[in-house]
């Protein structure tokens, strides 16, 4: 799925510049389920933001089954965005005037397809997080652990090919936190989807076959042999 | 999704939607108030031009008096001691016409006629004799008896100081107007009230403006004294302008007539003149001021800035303090939704950098933004509409009167431009021993100047409706234009961040 070489992103704060990722290589493969574990500010995110297609890494390759998402422009990142990558993010981010179902909605308005069928698809998304009763509701309706059921039927509902969460649990409590977790193994196991978890909760991360570990801008496989 | 997301949006911030709307609403409709009255005003001024000038009329050519002695004007009555008919009593009757140049105005030789004629572009020209006539009749003792003398008071009345004297002042315009060239000049505006107007040919009649037939007890049939001779009256005139008006002049003559009654053969007071399009206005009155360097040139826009009265007020306030207002109104309005728009957007950081993230395009949240500015910018544009509409209906069934008066170069005494129209006649029923000369300065300024009450109708024409909407709109769309550039810098690794 993804084959990572030589990833490198800088950053400049003010006049001081931020080495976020160092050489980094790595490869996921189709159908893992990875936790990438770390201390706040080692490199997670930027990470997380170079699977994304959200910025460019400043030297190195990221390819997505084979396309190089560094070498891409605006709009082919845009469309890799809206077709291949879905997003989880910790503060699940829905937009607080539209209701669950048209939150949902949202992710398949840059396919262009029909409206009913955008309709039924995003019915039958909430369906599969266990909220098809909730879809007229506004998110300030819903609790957190609903509002992050949402946001992952919004994120599935274009049938990614890999799901990247960003603290998918970080605000929400244990009870909830193990529903969602619950809930994003099951979609791995029954729709073999690849999924890629940020997260520092280890709780969470033990629930995961692969735990990748950022720290000071470089990765460590915790689970490799 | 795209009119769901924005109807919700804007229903979101109601209290946003509702300021941006109002401040935006107020100044559509003051646009359309200021434009509406200004033309309004505009047109109460054509219309007391036409009154005066006639319809069609672009350009006028008078000759300014070189001095205050030049000018015509009712000038001395001199009887001799021979003159009149002693009655046994020694008193004399005395009666004599005088009939001159109107005050403040100067003829001048016809052949400037033309001269204009000949210029380009120059579609029609008419020239009249703008004339006043004076008449005295009464009695006075018999001079050989004692010095008459007359003292005359600081109101203008006098008194005679030898008794025994009686008489009477009569006082009216006479224009005369060649009937061939019925295009241009002052009877354009004039319609037959009874009998005929003048034709070609006429000689030795008279027209009469109706509402000085009336005050007169004439009737068309009868005789009118002009310049010591009887005219027979062939028909009356009163002004298209309104009821109640008076035409520019109290009795018409055909110009032959007017030039040798008054002893100024071939001459005129007034040209006016007929240009083929208003492009050409200025440079036709260049054109006439380098062919005749003595004369006044006047173009319509000259004209309407010597209406004096109320109108003249109001044109000013409206022409800059109502243009003013707008501007900055508008302005502030502008400014309000656009710092509405970049608020909002900063607001939604995270919102608009979630939608980047999950493959809307940068397009598509522009769009977006800039649709809710635009929306506000509508509904303003509806809302302004409406209040302007009402404002505007408002001030024309409140029937604001204005009166306005475009004199003839001058005006005199009086509370002039409130002189009322049919004051042109000074009637001096002096008792043996006074002699009352009252009013004297209004009626002049009445018969000079041609006061005109007219009701301010302010119309709202299609233009300046799509005018209005049309900035409403560009008010939403600068303020959707600065928003969405902001939305459009956002990077979608804002989505990412866990505070917003």
């Amino acid at each position: 799925m993804y084959q990572i070489d030589d990833l490198t992103k800088t950053y400049r704060q003010g006049k001081r510049v931020v080495r976020a990722l160092k050489n980094v290589s790595l490869t996921i493969g189709d159908g893992e389920l990875v936790a990438v574990q770390g201390p706040t500010g080692g490199g997670k995110s930027t990470l997380l933001q170079m699977l994304g297609g959200l910025d460019r890494p400043t030297s190195g390759t990221v390819k997505l089954d084979g396309a190089d998402l560094a070498g891409m422009n605006d709009t082919q990142l845009t469309a890799a965005r809206a077709d291949t990558i879905g997003f989880v993010f910790q503060t699940f981010n829905l937009i607080p005037t539209l209701t669950a179902l048209e939150n949902v909605e949202t992710a398949l308005v840059p396919s262009k397809i029909a409206r009913q069928t955008r309709t039924a698809r995003a019915v039958a998304a909430l369906e599969s997080v266990g909220l098809r009763d909730r879809g007229d509701h506004l998110p300030g309706e819903l609790s957190g652990g609903q509002q992050q059921r949402v946001a992952i039927a919004r994120a599935l509902v274009k049938n990614p090919k890999v799901l990247l969460a960003d603290e998918p649990t970080g605000n929400l409590d244990e009870e909830t936190r193990d529903e969602i977790v619950d809930l994003m193994v099951g979609l791995w196991k029954d729709q073999g989807l690849t999924i890629v978890l940020v997260t520092h909760d280890s709780v969470v991360a033990a629930r995961t076959p692969r735990r990748l570990r950022i720290a000071k801008g470089t990765v460590k496989d915790l689970t490799a042999a | 999704m795209f009119f769901t997301y924005l109807r919700r949006e804007l229903r979101n911030r109601r209290k946003q939607t509702v300021v941006v709307a109002i401040g935006l609403a107020v100044a559509i409709a003051l646009v359309i108030v200021v434009n509406a009255i200004s033309t309004g005003v505009k047109d109460a001024q054509s219309e007391v031009l036409e009154s005066v000038y006639g319809v069609g009329t672009d350009i006028t050519v008078t000759q300014p008096a070189e001095g205050p002695g030049e000018g015509g004007g009712p000038g001395r009555f001199d009887f001799g001691a021979e003159d009149g008919e002693a009655s046994e009593d020694g008193t004399r009757n005395l009666a004599q016409d005088r009939l001159s140049t109107a005050m403040g105005s100067t003829s001048f030789d016809a052949t400037a006629l033309e001269t204009v004629a000949g210029l380009d572009h120059v579609s029609g020209v008419a020239a009249t004799l703008d004339l006043q006539n004076m008449s005295f009749t009464g009695e006075m003792p018999d001079p050989s008896e004692g010095p008459v003398t007359m003292e005359m008071g600081p109101d203008g009345s006098g008194e005679g100081s030898s008794g025994g004297s009686s008489f009477e002042i009569d006082q009216f315009t006479v224009t005369g107007v060649d009937p061939d060239a019925a295009a241009v000049g002052p009877l354009t505006t004039a319609e037959v009230a009874d009998g005929r107007t003048l034709e070609a040919g006429d000689k030795n009649v008279a027209v009469l403006d109706a509402t000085y037939a009336a005050q007169q007890e004439l009737a068309v049939g009868d005789e009118i004294t002009v310049g010591g001779k009887d005219l027979e009256i062939v028909g009356t005139v009163s002004s298209t302008t309104g009821d109640g008006v008076a035409t520019a002049s109290d009795a018409y003559l055909p110009l032959a007539t007017a030039q040798s009654l008054a002893d100024l053969a071939d001459q005129v007071t007034d040209v006016y003149v007929q240009v083929d399009s208003a492009d050409n206005v200025d440079a036709v009155a260049a054109a006439i001021e380098s062919e005749l360097p003595d004369a006044s040139v006047s173009t319509q826009s000259d004209l309407a800035e010597g209406v004096t009265g109320s109108l003249s007020t109001a044109s000013n306030l409206i022409g800059t303090l109502g243009t003013w207002l707008s501007v900055i109104v508008l302005a502030a309005a502008f400014g309000l939704a656009i710092l509405f728009t970049v608020s909002g957007v900063n607001r939604r950081t995270r919102e608009l950098g979630t939608l980047k993230a999950i493959g809307w395009s940068k397009g598509r949240v522009v769009g977006q933004v800039a649709g809710e500015s635009v929306v506000q910018g509508l509904i303003g544009g509806a809302v302004g509409l409406a209040l302007g509409a009402l404002a505007v209906w408002a001030v024309n069934l409140a029937g604001i009167t204005l009166s306005g008066a475009s004199g003839g170069g001058f005006t005199m005494g009086g509370p002039s431009g409130q002189a009322p129209p049919d004051g042109a006649t000074v009637q001096g029923d002096a008792a043996p021993g006074g002699g009352a000369f009252g009013d004297r300065s209004d009626a002049l300024a009445g018969a000079a100047g041609n006061a005109v009450d007219i009701v301010l109708q302010a119309p709202v024409s299609l233009w300046i409706v799509l005018a209005a909407v049309g900035l409403a709109v560009l008010g939403g769309l600068l303020a959707g234009v600065v928003g969405g550039q902001r939305a459009a810098r956002l990077r979608p690794a804002e989505a990412l961040r866990s505070l917003a």
